[in-house]
This record gives C-alpha cells, structure tokens and sequence, in this order.
C-alpha cells in the first residue's frame, strides 16, 4: 500500500506539487494521467525515494519513506523510469541481472531467473546477449520490465512503459501488460498521458493537472461525471481522437 | 575479462616502464669522484663546456660528465647549488647582476666574497669579454669617420636594428641613449639572427651585436668602440662550488691552464666555426685543444650528454662506450653533434646522420619515459578529480577552475617554476610541470563524461538500489570511458609536444636537439628532434585508438552514431513531466 499524506514538493518557480493525498491499495492497478508537466513523474519519483517532500508524508506498507533505509525500499520497488533506462554498456542479460550481481546472489538462482522473466515478458533467450542499441523498442521495454521485476518487488512504478513505441507494438503490449499485472498481482502505479492505455492497463485513474490530483476515479466517473471543466476538455480531446481512428478504421 | 581489470593492466604497464627506471636511477655508479661541467644554451657556452670537460678527462682524477645548454642563469645557479653541476663558463656581469644582484660592478675579489655564503665561488678569467657593442658596415663606418659610439650623435640620419633584449634591457639601449646622448628614437625589436642580414643588406646601418659574436668574422662589420666605458664586464669566468678545488685539486690546477687563454679574436673564431654547422662544438673543442697542445687529440672523456647521466650509464653503458671519437669517427660524441669533417655529403644525408646520431634511442627513450610517468601521474589524480568535482557542487569550480589557469602558464615558466620548489632541475621538476599539463584534460572530460550521461541513466541506477561506488565503477565511469579516454588521449599529445620544453631546464628528449638547434642557428639540428617529436605524437595518436577498441565497452563502440542520437532523445527528455 502506498499512501500520500497531504504531500507539497516546489520543484522549480513554474512547478509545484500541491497538497497530494491519495492511497493506492495492495494489488490494485492506478494509472496516473494527464498532460506533460501535470507532475505525474513526480509523483513516482517521490514514491521511490529519489526526491523528498517539502511538507507531507509518503508511506509506503505502512513506513514513512523519509525514515526509511532507501536501499531496503528501493529493493521492494521496481522501477521502470521513462524510456526504461537501460544500461548501454550492458547486454540485455546484464542489465537485467545487475542487481542480483550487485547483491551477490547465487549465480544458478540468477540464470533461472532470468529464463523465468523471459518467458513472463516472451522474450527469446537468444536476445539476453544483444546491447540495447541492438533491440527494438518493444524488446527494449520489455527488457526493462525484466530489470524491474529482477527480485520480484510487491509495487511496480512505471513512467511511460509505452512512450516511443509505434501503435501496433504499443497495441499489442498494452494487452500483454494488462494480462502480467493481472498474474502478478502487484501493486501497479503506471503514469501515462494516454487516456485510452490508462483505461486498457488500470482500474483506477488518477487525472493531474498543475501540480494537483483534479479527479480520482474509474474510467466511466471521468467520461460519465467529470470533476471539472479541465476533466472535460481531456476526456473529449481523447474520445475525438480514437473517434478519429475509428473512421479511419471504416 | 572485466574493464576494470583491463584498466588496471594498462595502468600497470604504464608505470611500469617509469617504475623500471626509477628503480636503475637508483643505482648510481658507486664511490667514482666525478665532475659534472654545465653550459649554457648558446654556441659560446656549449663549446667552453666541451673544453673545460676534456681537459678535465685529460687529467684523469674523476670520472666527467657533461650536462650541455642547461637553459638560463637561474637553471644553472639552481644545478649548481644542489651539486648536479660543479662548474660552468659564466660571465662577470651576469654574476653582479643576475646572481649576486648588486647595482654596482664588482671587481673579482669582491664577487668571491660575496658567493662565498652561497658555496660558490669564481675564477679562471678566460681572457675574452663578451659585452654588448654597436656596430656598423666597415664601408658606411669609413665613410662617416665613425670610430667610437660618440660619433654616432653627429649622424642622426643612421637607422637603427635592436634586438628587443638589448632595447628592454637596464644596461642596453635606454641607459645607452641617456649616457651619449643619442638622437635616435627607439626602434622596433628585430631578431638577433636577423639583424646580420639586415645590416649586410643595407636595411639598418647600426646594430647591436656580442662581441664574440660568430658573426663579426662572417661579415664586414665594425664594432664601435665604447669611449665613455658604459657597457658593464662580461668577463667570461668559471663559476664553481667553492669547495671543488680542494676536492679535485689535480683537476683543478689543470684548469688553470685556461686563464687569459682565449682572446676575443680567438672566441669569435671558435664561435664562427662551431656555427657554421660543417663542425660538431666537440670538434671545435678538440682542435683548439690540440693545437694549443694542451691536450692529446685522442683525449676525451666519457661524454654523456644525457640530462640524467646515471639513467644512460646504468640502463644502456653501450651508449657511453660508443661515445668515443677514436671507436666512432662518423660521429662525435658529446652534445651529440654529427661530426661532417668538411667530407661532402648531401644534405638529406647529413639530415639522417643527425637523426639517427648514437643518442636517438637515448633521447627516444627519455622522451617517452617523461611523457608516460607524467601521463600516468596525471591519470591516477585528474581521474579522481574529475570524479570529485562531478559528485560535489561545492569543489567543481575551484577545481575546474584553478586547472584551466595553470593552462595559462606558460611551459618554460611552468618547468623553471618547479626547479626552486624542488631544488633541482631535471627530471623530476619536468615531471611535475607536464602532470599539472596533462590534468586539465583528463580532469575536464572525467567530469564532462559523467554530467553528460543522461538523466534516465543515472535515475534508472539509482532506482535500482544499487550502491553509490557501484554505481560509479560499474556505470557511470564505463559510460564516461570514451570521453575519459579522449582526454586521456589529448593529454598525451600535449604532453608529448611540452616535453620537448622539459630539455630547457635538462630533463632530456627530443627537446635536447630542438633547443641546442636554435641556440646554435642549426635547422638541421632542430628538425632531427622536431621530427622524431611529432612521429612519437603520431604513434601515440594511433595507439590510443587502437586502445579505444579494446577499453571502451562494447555496448558504447558498436554504431556510434545511433547510440548517440539515442541518447541526444533522452536527455532531451523533461524530467518532472
């Protein structure tokens, strides 16, 4: 469970991060959306630790993070920042392993591992030997979301888990993302700009906008009630749009 | 194989070579007296060095060594002082105002008392005085009646050529004008070497010149003479540890017979001999000597005109033994000079001669031992540094900072800066000088390489949990490694190059030939050290890229391009979206 207590953070003189309060429960899917600089990253990077709060609490299964040993924290999250991150002068394989290196854990269990996340992301072994610049987007996503999962973590941050990929790919892995999150049964927080992914991946929305949480609710509550006039204006840019697919579709 | 390891190794067989010979530095010949004679940069100096050398091997009481064209007065003084050299030619106008800083001439007597609380002291007048004078075209000097610098005020039409010395020096040309009084507005500064030229083709009619200069046998030229005695002594003398003749009394009185033995006429013809380049300075040594009888032509001593002695002796004795003329004709030894016996060969083959002369794989060596300690000194600080100024704001801007300045400091400045600060000249000063070159770009591209890894990178690693040193040494410092390298790489190159300056106060190289090339107007000299200097540059250039091949990681070489662009999307990327 993760959970901000009337959370500020003043990032730069144009951004702040105001007044957050928000629980996400164990096991639950929550994407967080809106437009850029609405401070959805944010949030994410004060759940891991890598930014404090100026005033406010973040717990997370029940620890105020500030009090906490951020590597032991670090280790029951995984996160997969924007773009994944991965390490260009490692192999797939030792992106995804450095950590179990880093912690000096059993080399078998570590191989077994990883032929265990290569087949829940369906990801050939073969690949493991390739650098980064040598996969596609797709792969390289998924490579990231092996790194992540590396010690099985009960929460999973992703920011943009499908930023830069082409439609089809983005299509075809927003199902096979819906589908782990459902086997996984974790604690998800994935944060998207994409109304229609948002709805695909997560039960819950959680919709920015300068800094603040303007609707919290599911799917329909932002389409059938909007909160605000800004809720509106989202929702219908979003529903233009795939209507605009759809014709093109006919 | 981990890059770590592959780093250590490379370090390794970089230190080892310096390490190799500081270890034979150490074995210095045992108990043997020896007697270290200096000169200084300039073709008088080089060859009086040469015949105080050879007449002391003449006598046989200690083992001699020659450290030729040791750079300025300062150098010398230095050397002298800590006991690298134990005597040197010097000039008593150079002792009054240089050394002993009097305002006022001083007679030789008074010197002595004076140098005494220095441990030096000097003696031996050698019986030329080598001042300043003006001079003139014999033709235009007859024409005009002009015998003395008096004469000059009745003829204000003459043109002036100054050296730009002689026009800021104290007792040259603004005392000169007040004493006579003389008409002449102060001229522009021309090059000494040029103004022969000038003055033979009719451009200026009134020169400053030495008067041992080479160049008065060469051309017509009158030296005025100095009727109101305002030039200062420049009594050529030996200047000594004061405790050396009683420790090689033998040597010593041998030495004496040098006294009043060298009349201006004489030095100028020396001079003129040595520069005109057909001659090696051994050789003009050798001549006088043996027609003055006052030694054997076969006479010579164990010349070893390496700046580090004890490294030639102890690492490579065939370079000593080779260094005899008798073994050898082809090539004299000494400041390693080709000896061209008035025997004509062509000028590409006097060229090769001079290049390959018996001290090429000596000055070959001494070169990359300076270029690899310093690098390597340099690496094992600039890296950290870098690293430092990358994880703390607070020393990023003195540090960065304070080593760009030292890159404002001019090499010869930098090298002379070290030599009171460690007492010595040499090696170790010129180590130290090229290391604080070699850091700015180690140190710049350290930091610059980590800051421009991207920001998704650096937060991916530190959301991972791992460690910070881990962090460091398995990501961020391989992600730095082509833009360490390249710095790395520049500061070699620069190194190689600033290290020909380190021959300026005796650190030895391929310096050693381009310094003795312009102090002896000898092109051909010059090239033979400019050319191996800048093939060693090359070589170096190409062996860093090879190296690149082999450290930079994998994941980094493959497709440079698109890795790049990648990582220009990246960093382009908003972070608090």
């Amino acid at each position: 469970m993760i959970r901000f207590l009337d959370v500020s953070k003043r990032l730069s003189e144009e951004f702040e991060l105001k007044n957050i309060t928000l629980t996400i429960v164990q096991g639950s899917t929550t994407a967080v959306i809106g437009s850029s600089g609405s401070g959805k990253s944010t949030l994410l990077r004060l759940i891991s630790g890598l930014i404090q709060p100026d005033q406010g609490a973040i717990f997370v299964n029940q620890h105020n993070i500030a009090q906490a040993d951020l590597s032991v924290l670090r280790r029951q999250i995984g996160f997969m920042v924007q773009q994944g991150g991965l390490f260009p002068h490692l192999d797939a394989a030792q992106n995804v392993l450095i950590l179990g290196r880093y912690l000096k854990l059993d080399a078998a269990w570590l191989a077994q591992r990883l032929d265990t996340l290569c087949q829940l992301v369906s990801l050939p072994l073969s690949l493991m030997q390739r650098y980064p610049h040598q996969l596609s987007g797709g792969q390289r996503q998924r490579v990231a979301l092996m790194r992540s999962l590396m010690l099985d973590p009960p929460i999973l941050l992703l920011d943009e888990p499908l930023g830069a990929l082409d439609p089809i790919v983005r299509s075809d892995l927003q199902h096979e993302l819906k589908e782990l999150f459902r086997k996984l049964n974790k604690t998800v927080v994935l944060v998207t700009h994409d109304l229609n992914e948002a709805d695909r991946l997560a039960g819950r929305l959680v919709l920015m906008d300068q800094g603040q949480i303007v609707q919290d609710g599911t799917f329909r509550d932002l389409v059938d009630r909007p909160a605000t006039r800004y809720v509106e204006r989202f929702v219908s840019a979003w529903q233009h749009r795939s209507d605009q697919v759809q014709e093109g579709a006919l | 194989m981990s890059l770590w390891l592959r780093m250590l190794l490379c370090l390794w067989m970089g230190l080892f070579v310096p390490l190799h010979q500081a270890i034979a530095e150490t074995h210095v010949t045992g108990g043997e007296p020896t007697l270290t004679v200096g000169s200084k940069r300039f073709t008088e100096s080089y060859i009086l060095g040469e015949i105080i050398a050879r007449i002391a091997t003449q006598v046989g009481e200690a083992r001699v060594v020659l450290r030729p064209g040791l750079g300025n007065t300062g150098i010398l003084i230095a050397a002298l002082k800590s006991a690298e050299i134990d005597l040197y030619p010097e000039y008593t106008g150079t002792i009054v105002r240089e050394i002993l800083h009097s305002p006022t001439p001083l007679s030789l007597a008074e010197m002595n008392q004076q140098l005494a609380p220095l441990g030096l002291a000097a003696s031996i007048p050698l019986g030329f005085n080598n001042t300043y004078a003006l001079a003139m075209r014999e033709d235009l000097a007859e024409q005009l009646h002009i015998l003395t610098i008096s004469d000059l005020k009745n003829h204000p039409e003459l043109r002036l050529g100054l050296t730009q010395e002689f026009i800021g020096r104290q007792d040259g040309w603004p005392g000169l004008k007040a004493r006579y009084g003389l008409p002449y507005p102060t001229p522009r500064g021309i090059d000494h070497g040029l103004i022969y030229g000038a003055i033979d083709a009719k451009q200026v009619d009134v020169m400053d010149a030495y008067t041992t200069d080479a160049m008065l046998e060469r051309y017509p030229i009158r030296i005025l003479q100095d009727d109101l005695a305002y030039f200062p002594d420049y009594e050529a003398v030996l200047l000594y540890r004061a405790e050396l003749p009683t420790r090689l009394p033998r040597t010593w009185a041998a030495l004496g017979v040098l006294e009043d033995a060298l009349p201006a006429s004489e030095m100028i013809k020396l001079n003129s001999q040595a520069e005109q380049g057909r001659v090696s300075v051994g050789q003009v040594a050798r001549d006088y000597l043996t027609s003055r009888s006052i030694t054997t032509s076969s006479a010579t001593y164990s010349a070893n005109p390496s700046a580090n002695p004890s490294i030639t002796s102890s690492t490579n004795p065939s370079i000593t033994s080779s260094a005899n003329p008798s073994a050898n004709p082809s090539a004299t030894p000494g400041v390693g000079y080709v000896a061209m016996h008035a025997s004509p060969v062509s000028p590409w083959q006097h060229f090769l001669q001079t290049m390959f002369a018996d001290d090429f794989w000596r000055l070959t060596r001494e070169h990359i031992v300076l270029v690899m300690s310093a690098l390597m000194i340099s690496i094992c600080v600039g890296v950290p540094l870098g690293v430092l100024a990358y994880r703390f704001n607070v020393i990023r801007q003195p540090v960065l900072g304070s080593i760009s300045v030292i890159h404002t400091i001019p090499s010869l400045a930098l090298f002379a800066l070290f030599i009171p600060l460690l007492g010595r000249i040499g090696f170790a000063p010129a180590i130290c000088a090229l290391v604080l070159y070699g850091l700015l770009p180690i140190v710049r591209n350290t930091y610059s390489g980590l800051s421009d890894i991207s920001a998704e990178i650096k937060e991916s690693a530190q959301v991972l949990g791992l460690g910070s040193l881990y962090r460091l040494l398995h990501i961020e410092l391989p992600l730095a490694s082509r833009s360490i390298l390249s710095g790395i790489k520049t500061s070699a190159i620069i190194n190689v190059g600033t290290a020909t300056i380190a021959a300026f106060i005796g650190a030895g190289g391929f310096g050693e030939r381009i310094a003795q090339g312009l102090a002896l107007n000898d092109n051909v000299m010059l090239l033979a050290g400019a050319i191996p200097a800048a093939a060693l540059a090359l070589i170096v250039h190409a062996l860093f890229e090879y190296q690149e091949r082999w450290l930079v990681p994998k994941g980094l070489r493959a497709e440079p391009s698109r890795a790049i662009s990648a990582d220009r999307v990246l960093r382009g990327q908003k972070l608090n979206d």
